[in-house]
């Protein structure tokens, strides 16, 4: 998967598990384990995700990746 | 002119031998709402035995996941200058070595964004800033960086490692715990950034085992210099200790843990052979007593504050490594144990619980370290270690029964 779809992607795996359970980064790496995608991809598309602060980490007792509130 | 509130409860702590955080903060609140504000909820949370802190939320700076602790008060309404009142960490250098100017810049820029309240330092190492708020963060971060600071670590992630003062000061030390601290820093960028772990990973490098930082009882990965070689002993120093005053006997041979110290005819005797390089006699006979031969580190992993299972210490898993740069061997060790911390830790679970709930057994075979005496924490309790019928068909024991 190129990097731009993956991120996309990842994007929507972390809007549709909105309000229903927080993922934290190592959630969204196993997910795409499964899929058969490279760790060191998986690490790159969030690093974007997050440098364009279309997704953010959040602390709650842990840190998660969520959408950032608008 | 801040507001002045009374605190009677918090007056208190400003009485006896020891400074005071009060006082400090005290001084502070003359100059500013924020820290006079901080007084005002500190005394209510005293008060009603209560606090009125919430913390958490949305953390960071564009791009990181930790730096800033999201600091909130539950009464906002009663003290508006302390809404937010979040913390900033700041990667503090290694050995805590600061010029004058580099704290003043740090002050001045806090001065300007913040509450002035600071923390030297937090007890991960970091060096903390207290009090401010989140429309200010971007610019903090912009101005500590264009400095060359960065934030240190937050939340699920490796923390701001942290080591003693080492070879710049101390003539103990059997490794380069600045450089060790330095290198780890960099080499683990992302993983203190962008956090990924199940829950907190702390470094802490120090020189020998008198262990200054405290490595043993709060890292999850503590790296203690120490030496293979003898122990050498200057006799006519020793008899200088003696003759001031030393009860060498009592005070050194008795209190040695492995009992390899004779004291005898006013000469000193070690079996360094079953020496565990403990440090207690040449912390106490610096003139006399000098370790020498070959310097590197033992790595132990585990130890940390009560939470699931309560306070550990760290448990020895690499009796000695060379520690020399690059340290690509230890790296490669650090991210195998991530590994497996990653597929099997639960949320907020510390590596060393996870080595407790599955097994030391498991924790070695994942990551490719061999057992070996050295691991075994506690002697005549149950070995952790199961051979298999092909491991003793290897007659693994003949190398330490030859």
């Amino acid at each position: 998967m190129e990097i731009a779809e993956l991120k996309e992607n990842m994007y929507k795996l972390v809007e549709s598990a909105m309000g229903k359970k927080k993922l934290k980064a190592g959630d969204i790496k196993k997910h795409y384990r499964n899929e058969g995608i490279a760790e060191d991809q998986v690490k790159e598309a969030l690093k974007e995700l997050v440098d364009e602060g279309r997704l953010i980490y959040t602390y709650f007792g842990g840190s998660y990746v969520e959408i950032p509130p608008k | 002119m801040p507001k002045k509130y009374d605190t009677p409860l918090l007056d208190e702590l400003e009485k006896g031998p020891f400074p005071s955080f009060v006082t400090e903060i005290k001084k502070a609140a003359a100059r500013t709402e924020m820290a006079a504000a901080e007084l005002g909820v500190l005394e209510r949370c005293y008060r009603e035995k209560k606090t009125h802190w919430k913390h958490g939320g949305i953390v960071g700076v564009r791009g990181y996941g930790g730096g800033v602790i999201g600091r909130y008060s539950d009464v906002p309404e009663d003290f508006p200058e302390v809404a937010h009142f979040h913390t900033v960490r700041i990667n503090s250098i290694a050995g805590f070595f600061y010029t004058s100017e580099s704290l003043r810049t740090i002050c001045d820029i806090w001065d300007k964004y913040g509450s002035g309240l600071t923390n030297l330092h937090g007890s991960t190492g970091d060096l903390v800033l207290l009090g401010t708020t989140t429309d200010k963060l971007e610019a903090i971060f912009a101005e500590y960086s264009s400095r060359g600071w960065d934030l240190g670590g937050s939340g699920s992630a490796m923390r701001t490692p942290s080591c003693c003062v080492g070879p710049a000061r101390c003539e103990w030390s059997n490794i380069d715990t600045l450089d060790i601290n330095y290198a780890v820093t960099q080499e683990f960028q992302d993983e203190m950034h962008r956090p990924a772990f199940p829950y907190k990973f702390k470094f802490k490098t120090v020189g020998c085992a008198v262990d200054c930082n405290a490595s043993i009882a709060r890292a999850d990965c503590s790296i203690i210099g120490t030496w293979k070689g003898n122990i050498a002993v200057d006799q006519a120093e020793v008899a200088n200790y003696a003759k001031a005053g030393m009860d060498i006997q009592a005070e050194i041979a008795d209190l040695c843990p492995t009992q390899c110290i004779t004291y005898a005819g006013g000469k000193l005797a070690i079996d360094d052979a079953n020496c565990s390089r403990c440090m207690h006699c040449i912390a106490k006979m610096t003139k006399a007593l000098k370790a020498t031969g070959e310097k590197g580190a033992s790595i132990l992993i585990g130890s940390k504050a009560p939470f699931v299972v309560g306070a550990t210490l760290s448990w020895v898993i690499v009796p000695f490594i060379k520690m020399e740069a690059p340290y690509t061997e230890f790296f490669a060790l650090i991210r195998k144990m991530w590994e497996w911390w990653d597929e099997h830790g639960k949320n907020r679970e510390r590596i060393g619980e996870l080595i407790i709930r599955r097994g030391m057994r498991e924790f070695l075979e994942y990551i490719g370290v061999d057992p070996v005496p050295q691991q075994v924490k506690e002697p005549r309790r149950d070995p952790f270690w199961f051979w298999t019928e092909d491991d003793l068909n290897q007659k693994p024991w003949e190398a330490y029964t030859k």
